[in-house]
């Protein structure tokens, strides 16, 4: 069988695991076998019934009294526990900070490969893979040689979609932990923002060098508020010190995946483009009609953002009453 | 204290990156080369950190001799020591490398070890999201990644994880390994001082050997273009009422 190991978060699945599932629900077909998942730190009804839904048929959930919070170790213990006692062909995870991390962790105590960030995954003797490298500029074909192929797809791969199943067995999965595992857990949490964030914004107003200084960015964040979004930026302003670099999207910074991006004097540079191709639609503004970022978006306006975004700021606002 | 930070020297990619013919690397020949940028942002961090408790930064890199560039540009903007693993390409995959490293840092610690050590979260290029892990494990050290954050304390190392909203506070003994991420700071530009010690520093050499592991390349590419039939709304602040019709049609107005 095929498992896959979900990542939750305030007792639900995140985005990522449920595309983990349905990418999982092709690789499981190829390999003609079963699709199964594993919740760790976790029974709660509700995510079996989620893990259900995206089609596994049976969910292995991990309770322990050292199992408080996350930790890469816990995790990846509890994973290479599973490889040993039920026998997956393959274990696959999504590509996140976290999916990365403990399925990383669970290759060093396995000594077997791992490989991150697959976009499509052929099984067989040898099995053969294509993988993100530059953050999505490239791709690489791979192959893996090993027992139990350990593997990540990359976020947004694919899209999250409901499959036919609709109840999953739950297992109770015994686990052997000792307080080693609780060095790497989180120990404290800081909340700095309520509310939208940049991976989650259904519209982000992104801002390049042309929006030319820190200040310039009261306007996108008008626009951004009035619309219920955030605002994002490309790393040449993280550079300059203008934004935070949590706002930065990019290969180095958060893959966003909004229902509209506002990029906005953003010229797209591959590092930058990597980071919003997710984006279900991009509307460009630059002055530069020959831009990759207005050749790569839906829709483009041409001109100085500072004249247009005041421009749309005051159409939403007369709409809007 | 005694700070490694492990760095890659990777193409610096422009609006494009570009394969070579037989499909095994970028195309380098017009670009330049530069040091991974999660891990320019661990050596800055290094240097802080000893800037204000002291001791020395140690920078390595696996690779052939051209990696001495990045090693010397560590140097320029204030690590004491560069260490060349010197490996036949660049392109080793991830448990190799990893095993090669871990090699190293224990011919380096002979006499003690590294209280911290320093990875990028990941490579810029190949994105294994793993070497560092390998290593902290096969070393028996603990390892968080993600990092944006990092406080040293007479036993411990507070780190600190950026998420969706906030932060998450990891707290690791001594000695530990952190995988960093770009904005942990804003690296500094190398002074003439340091321009001239990167000069004159004599590099470390270390030869490598490990197993391959169980990836193997076939071949890199670029994936397929975003074709796009870009529609111009206008010029300027009159086309303001079409992109509003477009946020009223996709429902987020």
């Amino acid at each position: 069988m095929l498992l896959v190991i979900l990542e939750h978060e305030n007792g639900q699945l995140v985005e990522a695991a449920r595309e983990a599932l349905t990418f999982g629900r092709v690789l499981a077909e190829k390999m003609g076998k079963d699709l199964e998942a594993a919740i760790i730190g976790s029974d709660d009804d509700d995510l079996v019934e989620a893990a259900g839904q995206y089609g596994a048929e049976t969910v292995h959930t991990v309770t322990h009294d050292l199992l408080t919070d996350y930790g890469p170790d816990a995790c990846g213990s509890v994973i290479a526990q599973m490889v040993e006692s039920l026998d997956p062909d393959a274990v696959l995870s999504c590509g996140s900070d976290r999916g990365n991390e403990f399925m990383a962790n669970a290759a060093a105590r396995l000594d077997a490969p791992f490989v991150a960030n697959c976009t499509d995954v052929n099984p067989g003797d040898t099995w053969e893979m294509t993988r993100v490298q530059w953050g999505g500029s490239l791709l690489e074909d791979a192959t893996l040689t090993a027992d139990v192929p350990l593997l990540t797809c990359g976020l947004h791969a694919v899209a999250a979609e409901i499959g036919d199943e609709e109840d999953a067995d739950t297992e109770a999965f015994d686990v052997d932990l000792d307080e080693s595992v609780t060095i790497t857990m989180v120990k404290d949490r800081v909340v700095q923002e309520a509310g939208v964030t940049l991976p989650t914004a259904p519209v982000v107003v992104g801002g390049g060098r042309g929006v030319g200084s820190e200040n310039g960015f009261g306007q996108l964040e008008e626009l951004a508020n009035l619309l219920g979004g955030r605002v994002g930026c490309s790393r040449a302003v993280t550079n300059l010190g203008w934004r935070p670099h949590a706002d930065q999207v990019g290969q180095t910074g958060t893959r966003i995946a909004p229902e509209i991006y506002i990029a906005s004097g953003i010229s797209g540079a591959i590092q930058h483009w990597v980071g919003a191709m997710a984006s279900k639609h991009i509307l460009a503004i630059n002055i530069d009609k020959e831009s990759n970022m207005v050749t790569k978006a839906d829709w483009a306006v041409i001109g100085d953002l500072h004249e247009v975004i005041p421009a749309i700021i005051a159409e939403v606002q007369s709409r809007k009453g | 204290m005694k700070i490694l930070c492990c760095v890659k020297r990777v193409p610096a990619p422009g609006a494009k990156i570009n394969v070579t013919a037989d499909g095994q690397d970028v195309d380098a020949a017009h670009l330049g080369f530069t040091t991974s940028p999660h891990e320019e942002c661990a050596v800055e961090g290094a240097v802080q950190l000893i800037e204000e408790h002291g001791g020395e930064v140690t920078v390595l890199t696996l690779g052939t001799g051209d990696a001495e560039e990045q090693l010397r540009y560590a140097v320029s903007v204030g690590a004491t020591h560069g260490v060349l693993v010197e490996a036949d390409t660049i392109q080793w995959d991830p448990q190799r490398t990893a095993q090669a490293i871990t090699a190293a840092v224990q011919e380096l610690e002979v006499d003690e070890p590294f209280d911290l050590i320093m990875f990028g979260n990941e490579s810029a290029d190949a994105g294994g999201f793993q070497v560092g892990i390998r290593t902290a494990m096969a070393l028996g050290r603990p390892i968080v990644q993600g990092i944006k954050g990092v406080e040293i304390g007479d036993d411990t190392i507070t780190a600190r994880r950026e998420i969706d909203g906030g932060f998450e506070v990891y707290k690791l003994p001594r000695p530990a390994v952190l995988g960093i991420k770009e904005g942990l700071n804003l690296p500094r530009y190398p002074t003439m001082k340091g321009r001239l010690a990167s000069k004159k520093v004599e590099l470390n050499s270390i030869t490598a050997s490990a197993a391959e592991g169980g990836q193997v390349r076939v071949k890199l590419h670029r994936p397929e273009e975003t074709v796009s039939e870009t529609v111009i709304l206008g010029t300027g602040a009159e086309a303001a009422a079409a992109v509003v019709d477009v946020l009223d049609e996709l429902g987020v107005l």
